[in-house]
């Protein structure tokens, strides 16, 4: 075991877990900040997307030992973001959600997304979505979503 | 005074001769010299093209080719199979947004989690691509002019690809490349680090001949 003092949504947070422990875990069982999902624990479906230092990172593989201090934002503070405000309204807008279950880390990446590139093209959307899975198929809806919130940021 | 001219011109071709014996043996040993240094030439080139095939055999070993590919995409594992996750290669070889290289490999090796990692991971550029576009490695030539060819290889002479092989953080880590997701240790590269350091270094003495023929004078 080994105290990690954590950055999350900009608070501190201070854990005492085992070093190789994945963020995901810290994040859900530690701080019980449950909005980041975990789906697949390989870094193979998106669900647990977070963002740190504003990179989309998935956290179900990274050990807690390596995220050091930089910050991390997940799926409860990102209505703080102006991006990522436009993204959940747009997310609501288009009325994306079936089971939900995957879109807290379809928006940590599309909001990562949009940050980068503003102005997606198709082939940025497909890219950079396409390792988020959505059991329910939502992923017109979520395309429709990404270029609503890209015409809104203008 | 016929014996006089005789003795005379019996000594003049006596130095005659031995002038012209000089000349020949001095001649010959000049074209031996130039024999013995092609000689010399040819066996540090055929060591060199021997060092060669030892680093070759490193640079197309699972750890270093598989993110040396052709495609938009870097493999993984020993059998080198398409990366998951419809991972792509992106402008710069890092990823795209929101599925950066980064997004899943830290600093460091995570072997709780099984992911590889080390200081800023990413694929190698095309222009150092070691691999056609079906996955199938190079021909040791083509992998080489691709190595030595300065207008491909971020401008790096001999004693820089020797640094490179040397210092080189993502270059070291095949020789630390941690544990897969079942616990089990990745396998490392024929030659130990410091035999390929060697390798290379006996290579660039020799001046970093190739198969064939290199792709320009350097």
């Amino acid at each position: 075991m080994a105290t990690y003092q954590l950055n999350v949504n900009g608070q501190s947070k201070k854990v005492d877990v085992d070093p190789g422990t994945p963020l995901l875990w810290v994040l859900r069982e530690e701080l019980k900040m449950t909005g980041t999902k975990y789906g697949c624990g390989i870094s193979a479906c998106g669900a647990c997307t977070v963002h740190v230092d504003g990179i989309a990172t998935r956290s179900c593989v990274v050990p807690v030992s390596l995220v050091g201090n930089r910050k991390i934002t997940t799926i409860e503070a990102i209505a703080q973001d102006p991006v990522g405000r436009v993204v959940q309204n747009a997310w609501v807008e288009k009325d994306v959600v079936q089971c939900g279950y995957c879109q807290s880390g379809q928006i940590m990446s599309a909001v990562a997304l949009l940050k980068a590139t503003p102005k997606p093209t198709e082939q940025n959307i497909e890219e950079s979505m396409g390792g988020n899975l959505c059991r329910c198929a939502t992923y017109v809806r979520i395309r429709e979503a990404i270029k609503s919130a890209s015409q809104q940021m203008t | 005074m016929l014996s006089t001219s005789r003795f005379v011109s019996r000594s003049l071709l006596i130095v005659l001769c031995f002038i012209a014996t000089w000349i020949v043996l001095t001649g010959n040993a000049a074209n031996g010299g130039r024999d013995h240094k092609k000689l010399v030439t040819d066996a540090n080139r055929v060591d060199g093209l021997a060092a060669w095939e030892q680093v070759y055999s490193v640079l197309t070993s699972p750890r270093c080719i598989n993110c040396h590919t052709a495609t938009n995409y870097p493999q993984q594992g020993d059998d080198r199979h398409r990366h998951f996750a419809n991972v792509v290669r992106g402008p710069e070889g890092k990823g795209v947004p929101a599925l950066n290289c980064v997004s899943c490999h830290q600093e460091a090796n995570a072997d709780s989690t099984g992911v590889p990692g080390g200081p800023g991971w990413h694929l190698a550029p095309l222009s150092m691509r070691w691999q056609d576009t079906n996955d199938k490695p190079l021909p040791s030539a083509a992998v080489c002019r691709a190595v030595t060819d300065r207008s491909r290889n971020e401008n790096m002479d001999g004693p820089a690809l020797l640094k490179h092989h040397q210092e080189a953080a993502l270059v070291l880590w095949a020789w630390n490349p941690g544990r897969r997701p079942d616990g089990t240790m990745r396998t490392v590269p024929p030659l130990t680090h410091a035999e390929f350091v060697n390798a290379t270094r006996n290579w660039v003495d020799a001046g970093t001949p190739c198969p064939g023929g290199n792709p320009r004078a350097r």
